[in-house]
């Protein structure tokens, strides 16, 4: 099954008490911040943090991710450093503009790698906050092997618009449909910015319908009240789950048979009805309303 | 190796603050205020004790006010305190 990435839920990496916690909650992956939430004064402290965080607590099969300082500060070298050797499932870039700075930090993660013995294990993935980032972006998303995602940070995309957040996102209409289009045709994740007003849930469960139907595989959140209601947006309906069973066990029923093209309902089944009919099938699993052995 | 007065953590819950200074006496004097003392007290000095042990320190005084740490978090902020003493990173520039 392929790894879900519904809610990265983003936790500062200064603060022992919400790192602790963080995974109980149940997001799909864990973005712990060296970035923008630490101060200059404290980006050792939250390394230093971050790193024993990884190597002992135990986060299960949460996927663990860290946002990096850039590498042209004094702090991003050490944070690769630090992130590779604790074993970090992914390292995040932060602002990224172009190729040439995913290769600069794989370059980086693969010094350290081969250091410690554990060459290719550690993935990148890259946030794009300015209008030279969503220009680049499928440069960036196929950047790497090693590249699993790309996100849209709004805020200071936003700033680089001259234009600020509005409630409808038109603003950032290009960017999302870009990003979509740059991670599907590089096969990797894309995941839609934070929403940050906390006590408008019907507005954030509204943006998740919209960003699931531009096709983003997950949203950023800040917040562990906004993973229940990603999850319940995401969650495939009784009618799509029994039509993607219906699917999958056409399809086996054709390998057996050794037949080729086939129809259900009265419908050819071709590649990405069966894509998608898997698609839906991983989320009810992952929503909890389908066990594995039902199928 | 020349210690500095430096400090580490917080006192929010699930923190621990934690100062370091240079003591005349050499080796290693720990004093530790806890809410979790009695029930933890001994496996707080003594992940204060290993990590100082680890990073080779000696003339180091170390007194720490936790709020109920893991020991995880206990260890990045005696090493952090440490650093900041010593100037000595961990990390490569």
């Amino acid at each position: 099954m392929q790894r879900l990435r519904r809610t990265m839920m983003f936790v500062p990496g200064n603060n022992p008490a919400m790192m602790a916690d963080a995974h109980i909650y149940g997001p799909d992956s864990i973005m712990l911040d060296l970035e923008d939430a630490v101060t200059m004064t404290e980006k050792d402290a939250a390394r230093m943090l971050v790193y024993n965080a990884l190597k002992s607590v135990d986060y299960g099969d949460t996927e663990m991710v860290v946002r990096i300082n850039p590498l042209n500060t004094p702090y991003g070298k050490k944070d690769v450093e630090a992130m590779v050797k604790a074993g970090v499932d992914v390292i995040r870039m932060p602002k990224t503009e172009t190729a040439e700075e995913v290769r600069e930090v794989e370059r980086e993660i693969e010094k350290v790698e081969k250091e410690i013995g554990c060459l290719g294990r550690t993935k990148i993935m890259a946030a794009i906050e300015s209008a030279l980032g969503v220009v680049n972006a499928y440069d960036i998303a196929t950047a790497s092997p090693r590249m699993m995602g790309i996100a849209l940070g709004a805020e200071d995309y936003s700033a680089n618009l001259k234009t600020q957040r509005s409630d409808s996102g038109e603003e950032l209409r290009l960017a999302r449909e870009t990003i979509i289009v740059a991670a599907r045709a590089a096969g990797i994740d894309a995941f839609d910015t934070v929403y940050s007003n906390l006590n408008d849930m019907d507005a954030f469960r509204r943006e998740v319908e919209y960003i699931k139907t531009l096709g983003f595989d997950g949203k950023s959140i800040i917040n562990p009240r906004q993973i229940e209601v990603v999850n319940e947006v995401f969650a495939p309906t009784q009618k799509a789950i029994d039509k993607a069973l219906a699917i999958l066990a056409a399809i086996k029923e054709a390998e057996k048979k050794g037949s080729g093209v086939i129809a259900v309902n009265g419908k050819m089944v071709d590649r990405p009805v069966v894509i998608r009919a898997q698609r839906t099938i991983d989320l009810a699993i992952a929503s909890g309303i389908l066990k594995e052995e039902d199928i | 190796m020349e210690i500095k007065n430096a400090n580490a953590g917080t006192l929010e819950s699930g923190d621990i603050l934690v100062q370091v200074a240079p003591s005349e006496q050499g080796g290693l004097d720990i004093t530790l205020e806890s809410s979790v003392a009695y029930q933890f007290g001994d496996r707080i000095r003594e992940v204060i004790a290993e990590t100082a042990k680890e990073f080779g320190v000696d003339g180091v005084k170390i007194n720490a006010v936790d709020k109920g740490a893991l020991d995880c978090t206990i260890r990045a902020r005696v090493a952090t305190a440490l650093v900041r003493a010593t100037g000595k990173d961990i990390w490569k520039d």
